[in-house]
């Protein structure tokens, strides 16, 4: 069974206007999209900003309120339970933010940070609890004392895996990483990814990876869904989507990764420019009339694509 | 051989901090010629952008210390007054910044933003200014140059807005810009756009760029020669290709090898120990990079680093180059070595 099944999610916002300001329309930022996690994979969520890949994210966690589809965690419908139901489930799935220097609270130290999920799921004596954190904290290689310091002590990669030991405190099943590394320098990037991958072979996890850099999804992610104005575009193992992508706006964002061969700049500047074309050429074989793109439509066992 | 338009020579660019200066460019020499763009990478905190600030007379004077010279055309910036400045800043030498965001003013229509250059530095009619203005938006790429004319930055969208920053910058026709993270801010598919259209009005313009930057493949995609600072300190100039091929000094090579695009997937990314020493701590004295490589003996390193060229046009910053590796190559035949003793 999957560890996590979207069903035609959907997530409206209303546009309010007119006499007693009733909904004239609604701002789609989920348009329909269904996905699967298999316990133990790293899926990728990948799109330019405004795609609707982080209200994704946030509706699985339960930041976002569901218009309509489903959320079947380990086959439980999150979307339809009330919060104090969700309670059970919203344990087993954690969360690591963007920016480390936002989602830490400046006024905690890090033993209270860490706690804090501790506190809220499980009733642990004082000690135990710092022998949890201590625990936690040498996990993601941090020095033992760094527990009674402060977020602004620490360097942004230090932040980043104070933020992961917080998301790791509940042992969950599935962490949803919200742009984990992209407020990284190069190096610090390099060394949070792979800590991750590091916990998740020790810990058993599945990561929904939420990102826009192509480069870091490929490393990462066994399977990929490109998304773009709250549709899939195309989904498949990260080796079809890299190697034979089949939707032209995958195309384009795979041609726009920057090229490390600087002797292939100008080859490639010419392939940016004949896949625009492509786009404005074809345009009828990738969206309908309302510029809406078309259902996923397998071409083969895993990989699909939204065409016509 | 090209002209040169900017040469600096040993510029030393320190800032108070509580009583003490500390140098956050610390001896930095280069020149950027006519048509070639210079790239400048590293981590955060190595000096980048106060080699930046400090060429275009950015930093407050009252705790910033400028030393060296900055010389443009037959002048040395540095030792110039303000009001000569102002008649170089904005109309020979141009910045683009990195958030299209906040570079912009939001109360003051496009039109207006990329007109007041022109009214400092051209004496020109209002008609003129305003074709100007016109043409310059066609040339970066907006369709409808005369209603974004009229509109205000929050009308438009982020790649947009950036094309008219960088209208902005082009409208004095500047001989040498200043690129501080153009795209850094932008989306994939918009930083592709933006980094074509700057590659485009570089071959019309011959103009000379500094471009400023972190991303080692917006440096593959756009710089002629690259130039690599550590800690306020140039370890690595080469042409792009070269860098690209033949990397030498250690940082260059652990920066490139931490990217994963560089890698097959899944396997282990490198990582550099440590971070960027702060200003107050950095150790001015021997290879600065030598505590982030330690695993490398010290002998290895100069007790006074020096550029040398290794090899035609392509400089580097002390000996320990030679012997650099990394240690997750040499897993193997160090076990080797101690399980034979």
């Amino acid at each position: 069974m999957s560890l996590l099944k979207i069903n035609d999610l959907k997530i409206y916002y209303p546009i309010r206007g007119g006499f007693f300001r009733t909904v004239v329309d609604n701002v789609r930022a989920v348009d329909g999209i269904s996905f699967e996690l298999q316990p133990g994979e790293t899926y990728g969520l990948v799109g330019e900003s405004g795609c609707g890949k982080t209200t994704t994210g946030r509706a699985i966690i339960g930041l976002n309120h569901v218009t309509s589809g489903e959320v079947l965690f380990e086959g439980n419908d999150l979307a339809k339970l009330s919060r104090g139901e969700r309670r059970k489930y919203t344990k087993d799935i954690q969360m690591i933010f963007q920016d480390p220097y936002s989602s830490l609270n400046a006024r905690k130290n890090v033993l209270n940070i860490i706690a804090e999920p501790l506190r809220n799921f499980e009733r642990l004596s004082p000690k135990e609890e710092l022998v949890r954190v201590q625990e936690l904290v040498a996990r993601v290689g941090l020095s033992p004392e760094s527990i009674y310091k402060y977020p602004h002590q620490f360097s942004g990669g230090q932040r980043q895996r104070i933020g992961i030991a917080r998301a790791l405190a509940l042992k969950p099943k599935l962490i949803i990483a919200d742009e984990p590394v992209s407020a990284l320098d190069v190096s610090v990037q390099a060394q949070v990814l792979n800590f991750m991958q590091e916990i998740q072979e020790d810990f058993g996890l599945t990561y929904l990876f939420i990102s826009h850099d192509l480069g870091i999804i490929q490393h990462m992610c066994d399977r990929i869904g490109i998304m773009y104005r709250g549709r899939f575009v195309e989904e498949g193992s990260a080796s079809e989507i890299y190697t034979n992508p089949q939707h032209v706006y995958t195309k384009r964002l795979i041609a726009a990764i920057p090229e490390m061969d600087p002797e292939k700049r100008f080859e490639k500047m010419h392939l940016r420019q004949a896949i625009n074309q492509e786009y404005k050429n074809d345009y009828n074989n990738y969206f309908d009339k309302d510029g809406r793109m078309f259902d996923l439509k397998k071409i083969s066992e895993t990989h699909s694509v939204a065409m016509q | 051989m090209k002209n040169p338009v900017l040469e600096i020579n040993d510029l030393r660019t320190s800032f108070n901090i509580k009583g003490n200066y500390y140098a956050a460019v610390d001896g930095v020499s280069l020149t950027v010629h006519e048509n070639e763009v210079v790239a400048v990478v590293g981590e955060s905190g190595c000096g980048k952008s106060a080699l930046a600030n400090s060429i275009m007379g950015l930093h407050n004077l009252k705790n910033t210390k400028l030393e060296g010279q900055i010389n443009f055309g037959n002048q040395n910036l540095l030792e110039l007054s303000l009001a000569k400045l102002n008649k170089i800043r904005g109309k020979d030498i141009a910045m683009i910044f990195q958030d299209p965001m906040t570079a912009l003013n939001p109360l003051a229509t496009i039109g207006r933003q990329i007109e007041e250059p022109m009214d400092y530095h051209l004496k020109l009619s209002a008609t003129e200014k305003k074709n100007r203005t016109l043409e310059l938006l066609r040339r970066v790429g907006i369709k409808n140059e005369q209603r974004v004319y009229d509109q205000y930055p929050h009308e438009l969208s982020g790649g947009m807005r950036q094309r008219v920053v960088i209208a902005v910058a082009l409208s004095c026709d500047p001989v040498l810009l200043l690129a501080d993270e153009p795209t850094t801010a932008l989306d994939v598919t918009i930083q592709a756009q933006i980094m074509d259209l700057m590659k485009e009005l570089q071959n019309q313009m011959k103009t000379g760029i500094i471009l400023i930057t972190h991303d080692l493949g917006v440096v593959a995609e756009m710089a002629d020669r690259v130039v690599v600072m550590y800690a306020g300190e140039v370890v690595e100039i080469a042409d792009v290709k070269d860098l690209f091929e033949n990397p030498l000094h250690p940082y260059t090579r652990s920066l490139l090898n931490s990217i994963p695009s560089n890698l097959e997937a899944k396997e282990k990314l490198h990582v550099i120990d440590g971070i960027v020493p702060s200003l107050q701590n950095l150790d001015r004295t021997g290879c600065r990079f030598a505590p982030r490589i330690a695993w490398i003996p010290e002998e290895d390193h100069e007790e006074r680093p020096e550029m040398h060229e290794a090899e035609p046009n392509h400089f580097v910053r002390c000996s320990c180059y030679k012997t650099f590796y990394f240690p997750e190559d040499r897993v193997g035949e160090i076990d080797y070595v101690t399980t034979k003793n």
